[in-house]
Formats: structure tokens, C-alpha cells, sequence
């Protein structure tokens, strides 16, 4: 990569380090939260339920062990690096079996590197976890600029296409000549752009959103009862659960002075995402029941890393980035992908990706298979689950 | 009506905020976390650092809301229930007996605050270069979920139910022909109003008026080519709607999601920066607000600094962000479009209006328009930013409706 040229490509390791003060600071905040009235439905039609973000904020703040974050991380080995002129963050965790595929996976928003701690075991070592030596990675979790601890973008052109292109400079610097790329969210538009961009030693991508159909200028078709489904609940997120989306991509700096100022804010922020997986979350702190892994803490260890970082408006912004890029791109269609891709839908995501969909995006798609549980955040909440489909997809490409 | 069987009292009104909640609102604003600065040179981040930043040191050091309080008080203020909220508004009665009773809605991210300057213009003209002839009784009332008005507990109140209530508090200050004007909310308010055609309202005037016809609006919002035809007038403001249609995720975002903004209810700098991202013609901020923001005092009338404050104050005080933000999501219909209003209409088009309704657009929204203006400055707080002019519009607006028996 040439800007790389002149710059030192060192790996300086990193240790998670939460000044005190930061967390007296935080907990001082959550209760002095002043509240709106309540909403006026009895759903989440107007947005995150105030039962619920109470309930979150309350047990935030009393019950919450704060040290979790740094306990968590600093298990791993983590690292900085300096790409383009911006550090990033990423863990770094090398299987002990000798033939392990590199594999580069990335978070979306509103996640972080916190999303996908859980796959570290059953990825890197999966003789430990029902799995086969031969399935092993050495796994690389970069946090996207703008995110968790990688420094933000003091200036426009960190769009997805960027990122991508830094991934490929990142595993080539850690010496990886052959590996994969995977993601979901935000991070599935990262590895379609790698699988797009092609970069040497990229052998193959995983997706678990497939980013081809949200917002494309034709829409899929609906020839299908299964695609006129995937349409229906597209459509659904698109009119009523998509505000989140309309102000990042417009206003990220408006909405993080509220979101940076107010954690309660940052909180209900970053729940209102998909209906499937604000239930899930709202049941883990009202009902005390979490799907899978979507527990209290491990949501929580996402926000507070969020609040900590001080990230609330950096990481608005790549959907800012978006807008940009295709108003350069000027309707241009971008390459095909040509490298194998494998996808899996999991049956709470927004819409499940019909695999005619699948295949007319990705016409070497060498992978598809449907996931039993598990929603938008996969990774998260089903990371056995997950893993085995990481395994499945890339198991041709060995 | 539902004011049957309901307690008609109307109980006057006085503000008076207690110190520990501007100790409080102070003490927040100097704790801001900000964010860091935006990463490009202009407003299309949103509202920039640099200028939330020095809003918030003034804010916090200079600002003195008992000023404002004490303007609100100087105005006779009443609170009455109605449709089972408490309405809060402003009435001041002219001293010429005759005047013509005069309904004003603010909207949204206004209150109140934006029609002070044009009370006593309206009810006194003869002391502001006007004609005792053209005297107004005033009622200013806050809409449901702002300001001192109570905040609805249950879905419903859009701006039909407002029209509703108006026409209610109207009958029940004892005004039985009366006029209503609006813009933003209030536009839809009064265009609904006049849907309703509630006995006594003789005519409405809007500064935002709905006007444009079925076949323009469908290609405005598709963001499509116009249909054909456009007179360069009618091609200029279907320019404009795009770029409206282009600068409104504020609004969308309220329309789905209100309840997520709990930030503006716990930050003060984070409501003052979403209430100060509305646009207008020239800019999103809205460039007449930024104007305002270096703008320490005006002897014409013209939107300052301070002004701005109150309004973010207000809300700030009152805790309104949020209840505010519903009224988005409680309304389905559509934006500029016609709406079939038949009782009489007037309309000023200012020029930092969303779009500039042309004249032909109007006849055919309007069929009974009895006046129409296009005046040379002012934008989408005409009230706010330019007073002087606002009133002399109403004035013009009604005028033939007391020439032809209006009031008596």
C-alpha cells in the first residue's frame, strides 16, 4: 500500500487501561439522567422503551462491574498499528495448530470488538470446543476507525472502501499471504469490499448481512414467497426502524452531542437497532432473560466501551462516509466479486437473505446455508452456532 | 366537544422557574463531554463544534433567562384544560374594542418564544407605525407537549386534534369570529383548521403554505424529474422541495424514533444542537439562526442571540424535547401538498421559506384566496426573524375581512 511508504509499520502491543475517575465520572452521570415522559405505545414503535433504559440504567449503574472491559480484552493479545496515518486497534490471536487460515473478522455498529470476543475460543482452538484442529484460524478483530480504541478520522475519506484496503495492508503486515475475511453489519461491508477490491492472499469472505440489497438502486426481486418475505421485512426496517440510519448518514455530529454528553443517550442509541434483537436485549434487562449470549454484561461491556472511547459520534460517521463514497462512485457499479463467498442467514436478522439473492450478488458463491438461531448480531449471541458456520464456509478453501 | 362535562376554568398563568434548575442546567452545560470536531470544513456533519461550542460558553457565563421570563409574565398567560390537557397560552386583549381576535401557532423547534415580537405589533398598531383599524386580540397558545402546555399520555394529539381544541379555546374565551395563522406545525395546524371550518373562523393565514399540486409533490418526494410544463416560478420551487426533501432527516428521524432521543432530555447542549439543526432556504442549521448567534441585540427587531436561547431555555426547562419530537410520529399525512382547504386563505411567502409557493399554485390550493404576498426577506421563523413585516402581512391578510363585516 503506497502510504504506507515512510511510515513505520510497527505493532506496538496494547493493554486496556480505564482511569478511575472515567468510571466515577460515568456512574455520577447515569444518575443524574433526567428522563422524558414515558412513550405513549406500548411497543417499540416510537423508539426505546423508557421501562427498559431505566431498567438498563439502573442496573448500569449499581450492579455493572466496571473492570469487566479491561478484564476481558487484556486476556487477549491486543495491538496497535499505524495504517494510512491512523492507529488501530485490533486483537491478534494465533491458533496453536501450525496450519490455522488467518481470518480477519469484522464488528459493525452499533458494535464493537466486544461482539465477537466470544468466538475467540471456538475459532482459534476448536479442539476445545467440539471442533476439528483442522478448522482452526489464527484470528485477527480490528476495531473500524472511529471505533472502540482505533483513533478517529480527523478528516473525511475513511469510507468503507478505505477500510478495506487498510485490512489488507493490516493482515499483510502481520505476514498473512493467504487468508479470509468475514463480517456482518457494517463489517460485511467491509469484507465486500475486500472480496470486491480482491487484494493478494485474499482467498475468500464470509457475510451473515447480505449488503448488496439495502439500499440498492433496483430493488431484488420478489418472484419468490421467500424473497417476497425478505422484501416485506426490508421494507419494514427500511419505514419504521431506520432513524438511526437516516441521522448517522446525515447528521452524525448533531446526534453525538447528546450522545457523547448523556451515556443514558449513548444507551438507548445503541439499542435501537433491529426489532429482533431490541427485544432480545430489552427481555435480558426487563424479563432477566437474555437470548443466548445477549446478556446484560455483555451489552453493557459494548456501551460502556463506547462511552469510554468516546466514540458515540466517530463511529456515526462511516454512514456518513457511505453517502459520500456513492456520490463519488457517481452510479458507477463497482467490480464484481470473482473470489469464493460464503454466506449464512440467521433467522432473527432484518431480512433473511433468500439464496437466488445471494447467488445474483455473488455468482461464486461456494456456501450458503441457513443458521437455526441467532440474529443481526451473530456472532454475539450465538457463538458456538457462529463458529461452526465460520468453519463451514471456509472449509473448502483449506 | 369533549370540554362537555370537563372543567372550562381558565386559570391565569405565571413562570417562575426555580434557581436550583438553572443552577442545575449551568452546572451541566460546563460538564459537556464533547465529541471531537467534525471531519469537514462546513455544516454538512451537522450543527459544527466551533459553533455549539461557543453557544454553550454564552450560555453558561452571559445568558440570563429571568429576562425572558420576565417578558412572558409582562403577558397575560392562562392555562386551561381541553380535551383533558392543559393548554397554556398567551392572551392579550387589544385596547380597541373592535379588534379582530386572532389565533398564532408556533412549531416546531419553536414555542412561544418565537411570537412575542409580533404581540404587541398586532394589538397595538397604531403605536408601531400601523392603523388602530387593524387591531388584533392575541391568543398564543403552546402546543401539546411544549412548552408550559401539558405533554399528551396517550397517542392522538397531531395537528387535526389541535385544530380541534383551538376552535375550543377560541369558543371558550368568548370569540365567536375570529382568524388563525401558522407556519411549520402551525401551518398544518391551521390548514387543518380550515378543513374543519369550525363555526367562527372566518379565514386562516400561513407562512408556509401547503400548495403544491398532487402530480409535483409525488416527484418531488420520489426525488424524480418535475412533470412538465412548470412556469420558471413553479420550476424554482420544485427545485426547492428537493433540496427541503434533502435536509429533513430531522424530521424523519423524529417521525420514527422519538422516544430514542433521550439525550435531549438529559443533555442540554445535545437538545440545543438538535433544535438548532432545522434548515432553511439558506443553510441547515438554518442560516437566519446562525445569523442570530452573532447577533448580541437588534433594534429592528431581527433574531438574536439571546432570543435563541429562550427558545432553547424553554425547552430545556420545561423538559420538552422528546414530548416535542411526537408530534412527528403522530402525524401520517403529507408535507406541502394541497390539502382542499375551501374557507378563505392568505398566504405571505417569505423568502427563506422551504419553497416559495408560487402565486398559481396557491389559487389552485386555495380557491378562496383573498390574499397572497411575496415579500423580500424573512424566512421560515418570518415571526422571529422579521416582526415588523410579519405583522404587517396579518394586518394586510385580514383586512378585508373587517372591511366587508368582519368584526364589529
Amino acid at each position: 500500500m503506497s502510504s504506507t511508504v515512510g511510515t513505520a509499520p510497527e505493532i506496538k502491543p496494547f493493554h486496556v487501561e480505564i482511569p478511575e475517575e472515567q468510571i466515577d465520572d460515568l456512574r455520577r452521570r447515569i444518575g443524574t439522567m433526567r428522563w422524558p415522559t414515558k412513550e405513549l405505545v406500548d411497543d417499540r414503535s416510537q423508539g426505546v422503551q423508557l421501562a427498559t433504559i431505566q431498567e438498563l440504567a439502573r442496573y448500569w449503574a449499581n450492579d455493572y462491574d466496571f473492570a469487566r472491559i479491561e478484564a476481558r480484552l487484556n486476556a487477549l493479545p491486543q495491538f496497535i498499528t499505524e495504517i494510512d496515518g491512523l492507529d488501530i486497534h485490533f486483537i491478534h490471536v494465533r491458533s496453536k495448530h501450525e496450519d490455522a487460515l488467518p481470518l480477519i473478522m469484522t464488528h459493525g455498529w452499533p458494535g464493537s470488538v466486544m461482539e465477537l470476543l466470544e468466538t475467540v475460543g471456538p475459532l482459534t482452538d476448536p479442539t476445545a470446543h467440539g471442533g476439528d484442529a483442522e478448522d482452526a484460524f489464527d484470528l485477527v478483530l480490528p476495531s473500524l476507525p472511529g471505533y472502540g480504541f482505533s483513533a478517529e478520522p480527523t478528516e473525511v475519506g475513511w469510507d468503507f472502501g478505505h477500510m478495506a484496503r487498510a485490512w489488507a495492508e493490516l493482515m499483510n503486515r502481520l505476514g498473512y499471504t493467504r487468508y479470509v475475511a468475514q463480517g456482518g453489519d457494517l463489517g460485511a461491508i467491509v469484507s465486500d469490499v475486500m472480496g470486491r477490491q480482491a487484494p493478494e492472499g485474499l482467498l475468500g469472505i464470509h457475510m451473515n448481512l447480505l449488503v448488496t440489497t439495502l439500499g440498492a438502486p433496483v430493488p431484488p426481486p420478489g418472484d419468490t414467497e421467500e424473497e417476497r418475505a425478505a422484501l416485506d421485512a426490508i421494507a419494514t426496517f427500511t419505514t419504521s426502524g431506520f432513524g438511526y440510519f437516516l441521522e448517522q448518514s446525515t447528521r452524525p455530529q448533531t446526534i453525538g452531542y447528546a450522545l457523547l454528553d448523556s451515556p443514558v443517550a449513548l444507551a438507548a442509541w445503541l439499542l435501537d437497532h433491529d426489532t429482533d434483537s431490541y427485544y432480545k436485549i430489552s427481555s435480558a434487562f426487563v424479563d432477566g432473560k437474555p437470548s443466548g449470549n445477549l446478556t446484560r454484561d455483555n451489552i453493557l461491556d459494548n456501551i460502556t466501551l463506547y462511552w469510554l472511547t468516546g466514540t458515540g459520534a466517530s463511529a456515526a460517521r462511516p454512514y456518513w462516509e457511505l453517502g459520500r463514497a456513492q456520490a463519488l462512485a457517481a452510479g458507477q457499479a463497482p467490480p464484481e466479486v470473482s473470489l469464493p463467498v460464503g454466506f449464512t442467514t440467521f433467522p432473527g436478522e432484518i431480512f433473511q437473505a433468500p439464496r437466488s439473492w445471494v447467488e445474483q450478488s455473488y455468482p461464486n458463491l461456494t456456501y450458503y446455508n441457513k443458521g437455526d438461531k441467532g440474529g443481526h448480531f451473530a456472532a454475539w449471541e450465538e457463538p458456538e452456532l457462529f463458529s461452526d458456520e465460520v468453519r463451514a464456509a471456509f472449509r473448502s478453501l483449506r | 366537544m369533549s370540554s362537555v362535562e370537563t372543567a372550562i376554568e381558565i386559570r391565569p398563568f405565571h413562570v417562575d422557574v426555580p434557581d436550583e434548575a438553572l443552577e442545575d442546567l449551568r452546572r451541566r452545560i460546563a460538564a459537556t463531554n464533547w465529541p471531537e470536531k467534525e471531519t469537514v470544513a462546513d455544516q454538512s456533519q451537522g450543527v459544527p463544534l466551533a459553533v455549539i461550542q461557543k453557544l454553550a460558553r454564552y450560555w453558561m457565563t452571559d445568558y440570563d433567562w429571568r429576562t425572558c421570563q420576565a417578558t412572558l409574565n409582562a403577558f397575560p398567560q392562562f392555562v386551561t384544560e381541553i380535551d383533558g390537557l392543559d393548554v397554556h397560552f398567551l392572551h392579550v386583549r387589544s385596547q380597541h374594542e373592535d379588534a379582530l381576535p386572532l389565533i398564532v401557532n408556533h412549531g416546531w423547534p419553536g414555542s412561544i418564544i418565537e411570537q412575542l415580537k409580533i404581540v404587541n405589533r398586532l394589538t397595538d398598531p397604531a403605536a408601531h407605525g400601523g392603523d388602530a383599524a387593524d387591531a388584533f386580540h392575541v391568543v398564543i397558545p403552546s402546543m401539546p407537549g411544549y412548552g408550559f402546555s401539558g405533554k399528551p399520555t396517550s397517542t392522538g394529539w397531531g395537528p387535526e386534534r389541535m385544530g380541534r381544541a383551538w376552535a375550543e379555546l377560541m369558543q371558550r374565551l368568548g370569540y365567536s369570529r375570529y382568524v388563525a395563522q401558522g407556519g411549520d406545525w402551525g401551518a398544518f395546524v391551521v390548514d387543518q383548521m380550515g378543513l374543519q371550518a369550525p363555526a367562527g373562523l372566518l379565514a386562516i393565514h400561513t407562512n408556509m403554505p401547503a400548495t403544491v399540486p398532487a402530480d409535483v409533490d409525488k416527484a418531488s418526494l420520489a426525488g424524480e424529474p418535475p412533470p412538465a410544463g412548470l412556469s420558471t416560478e413553479e420550476q424554482r420551487a420544485y427545485e426547492q422541495l428537493i433540496r427541503t426533501y434533502g435536509q429533513v432527516e430531522y424530521a424523519r428521524m423524529m417521525a420514527a424514533r422519538p422516544q430514542t432521543l433521550y439525550g435531549i432530555a438529559d443533555s442540554p447542549v445535545g437538545l440545543a444542537a438538535w433544535l438548532l439543526d432545522h434548515n432553511d432556504a439558506d443553510g441547515q442549521p438554518a442560516a437566519a439562526v446562525v445569523a442570530a448567534l452573532d447577533r448580541p441585540s437588534s433594534d429592528t427587531g431581527e433574531l438574536t442571540r439571546d432570543e435563541v436561547l429562550d427558545n432553547i431555555t424553554l425547552y430545556w426547562l420545561t423538559n420538552t424535547g422528546v414530548s416535542a419530537s411526537r408530534l412527528y410520529w403522530e402525524y401520517k399525512g403529507g408535507f406541502f401538498n394541497a390539502k382542499g382547504v375551501s374557507i378563505p386563505v392568505a398566504v405571505t411567502v417569505f423568502p427563506a421559506e422551504q419553497y416559495q409557493a408560487p402565486r398559481t399554485w396557491a389559487e389552485q390550493a386555495y380557491p378562496n384566496l383573498i390574499y397572497f404576498n411575496d415579500v423580500d426577506r424573512g424566512g421560515h421563523f418570518a415571526a422571529w426573524e422579521q416582526p415588523e413585516l410579519f405583522s404587517a402581512e396579518l394586518r394586510a391578510a385580514f383586512r378585508s375581512l373587517r372591511t366587508n363585516g368582519g368584526s364589529s
